[in-house]
């Protein structure tokens, strides 16, 4: 088998040509199915029999939930890619995905906790799901002040990346819990193998927004990648000639 | 082989622990750290038996967690400072064993004491009668599975110059599942469960940590420690 196409992918050239590309594209497409996921489902959405308006804030919390985990899986996975093939592109995604992915952690615990005010009477509860979505948080922070604690970035890179694969021992503990200590939270109403026990009306812009969010998030993966790569080709020839180009560009515009 | 491999555990078993016997002082301050913040918890909560009774399993469990964790950022910072953890990395030896050895001294000289201190913790703190047995049950394993953990997070942050902080965010969530079953070992105990089981889960973190944090740690030295 050819495995160029491969080795190719661990080009920040090539990531930073495909991307300027395909962004555009890209974001335009996150901004429809957002703003559509919203409106439908804050606007139009039938009200939950028992929690009335308030339960409208699952089409951010939900979304919010899945790129929190689905998020730190991927910088495992980077961060392995980048151990075993040695690949500089994977360790620029992982230290992207690191605040991308701490950042929709919190949106989820702070809609959790807005969302459990009128439902539970309380912000905050110790129930396990909640719990684990804390030490998912604590996780990303780990990963992140190891990586920035080096001065030597390659260390960074190697240290950071191991301490995300062996956080992802956490991930499956997050998953589990909800059968483990079954307290206050419901238990997930979205399964992938079976039908949904949420009525299709407020499932159908939930599905909207969660596509919505993977869209945003790679949008914002690809932005973070992008300025990491820049930052860390400073001295390759063709970003030179990128801010050679720019400059001008700008030079030209003033005159 | 297998007598060279197990020579390198017991090998780095007795030298680290002849290190801390020759710095007794320096072994001994995880176990009077753990005694002496105990003391601040009647000072800064109250010091009625019976409100103490319900919380200090709990707080026991916590500092036993602090005390490793704040020994643990030593595990291998004299030995990269003084050059034989480079010396260890590229010797011949299989690096797994080594670690273990130094791991388990580790565990005998911070682990081990805690655990047969905490009867007396628990009667300062007036735990009920019942958890004693539980408590040093679950703090026996469970600071093993510290120990091990902890010299992850230790190997990570080795050639950091200030990594006790560090080495305490890096470290303190995946203490998590420990401290959770430690807690509720000795909870059920108290409430006169069958505290067997959530022992046993305990176990088995200690069982799967001693076979997979070596090989973390090994790989984590092989790349962070040689700039």
């Amino acid at each position: 088998m050819n495995w160029t196409w491969f080795y190719r992918l661990g080009s920040p050239l090539w990531f930073y040509q495909m991307t300027t590309r395909w962004l555009p594209w890209l974001s335009l497409l996150a901004f429809v199915l957002l703003t559509t996921g919203l409106v439908w489902g804050l606007g139009f959405a039938p009200q939950d029999a028992k929690q009335g308006n308030s339960f409208r804030i699952i089409y951010l919390h939900v979304p919010a939930s899945f790129l929190a985990l689905a998020g730190y899986f991927l910088m495992a996975t980077a961060g392995a890619i980048g151990l075993i093939w040695k690949m500089k592109l994977s360790y620029m995604i992982m230290k992207s995905a690191a605040p991308i992915g701490a950042a929709l952690t919190f949106l989820a615990l702070f809609t959790g906790a807005v969302w459990g005010k009128p439902t539970w009477g309380s912000y905050w509860v110790w129930d396990a799901r909640i719990t684990s979505m804390l030490i998912l948080l604590f996780l990303y922070f780990g990963v992140l002040a190891l990586q920035y604690a080096f001065h030597n970035e390659e260390s960074g890179n190697k240290a950071s990346a191991v301490l995300a694969l062996v956080g992802t021992v956490n991930i499956p503990i997050i998953y589990k819990s909800v059968d483990w200590w079954y307290t206050l939270h419901q238990p997930s109403t979205i399964k992938l193998t079976s039908a949904p026990s949420m009525h299709p009306d407020m499932f159908h812009p939930l599905l909207v927004m969660i596509l919505g969010f993977y869209c945003f998030y790679v949008v914002a993966l690809c932005l973070f990648t992008r300025v990491e790569i820049l930052r860390r080709e400073r001295k390759t020839a063709w970003v030179g000639e990128l801010a050679a180009r720019s400059s001008n560009a700008v030079e030209g515009a003033k005159q | 082989m297998r007598s060279h491999a197990s020579n390198g555990f017991c090998a780095y078993l007795r030298r680290d622990l002849r290190l801390s016997h020759r710095r007794l002082g320096e072994a001994a301050s995880p176990l009077i750290f753990f005694i002496m913040v105990s003391t601040l918890v009647p000072l800064g909560i109250t010091p009625d038996p019976a409100s103490l009774a319900l919380v200090a399993s709990g707080i026991i469990w916590v500092f036993a967690l602090l005390a490793t964790m704040l020994s643990a950022n030593d595990l291998f910072t004299g030995d990269y400072q003084d050059g034989s953890l480079e010396q260890l990395l590229i010797s011949p030896q299989v690096l797994v064993m080594p670690v273990l050895g130094k791991v388990t001294a580790h565990w005998l000289v911070t682990g081990l004491p805690l655990t047969i201190v905490s009867p007396l913790l628990g009667l300062m703190l007036s735990l009920p009668e019942a958890g004693y047995f539980p408590m040093m049950a679950s703090l026996a394993l469970g600071t093993a599975c510290l120990s091990l953990l902890g010299a992850v997070g230790a190997a990570l942050t080795v050639s950091l110059q200030k990594g006790g902080m560090l080495l305490a965010l890096v470290v303190m969530p995946l203490y998590m599942p420990v401290i959770i079953f430690g807690g509720a070992t000795v909870q059920y105990g108290i409430d006169g469960l069958a505290w067997t089981g959530p022992l046993a889960i305990l176990g088995a973190m200690l069982a799967a940590a001693i076979a997979l944090c070596p090989l973390a740690i090994a790989g984590v030295l092989r790349l962070t420690s040689i700039n």
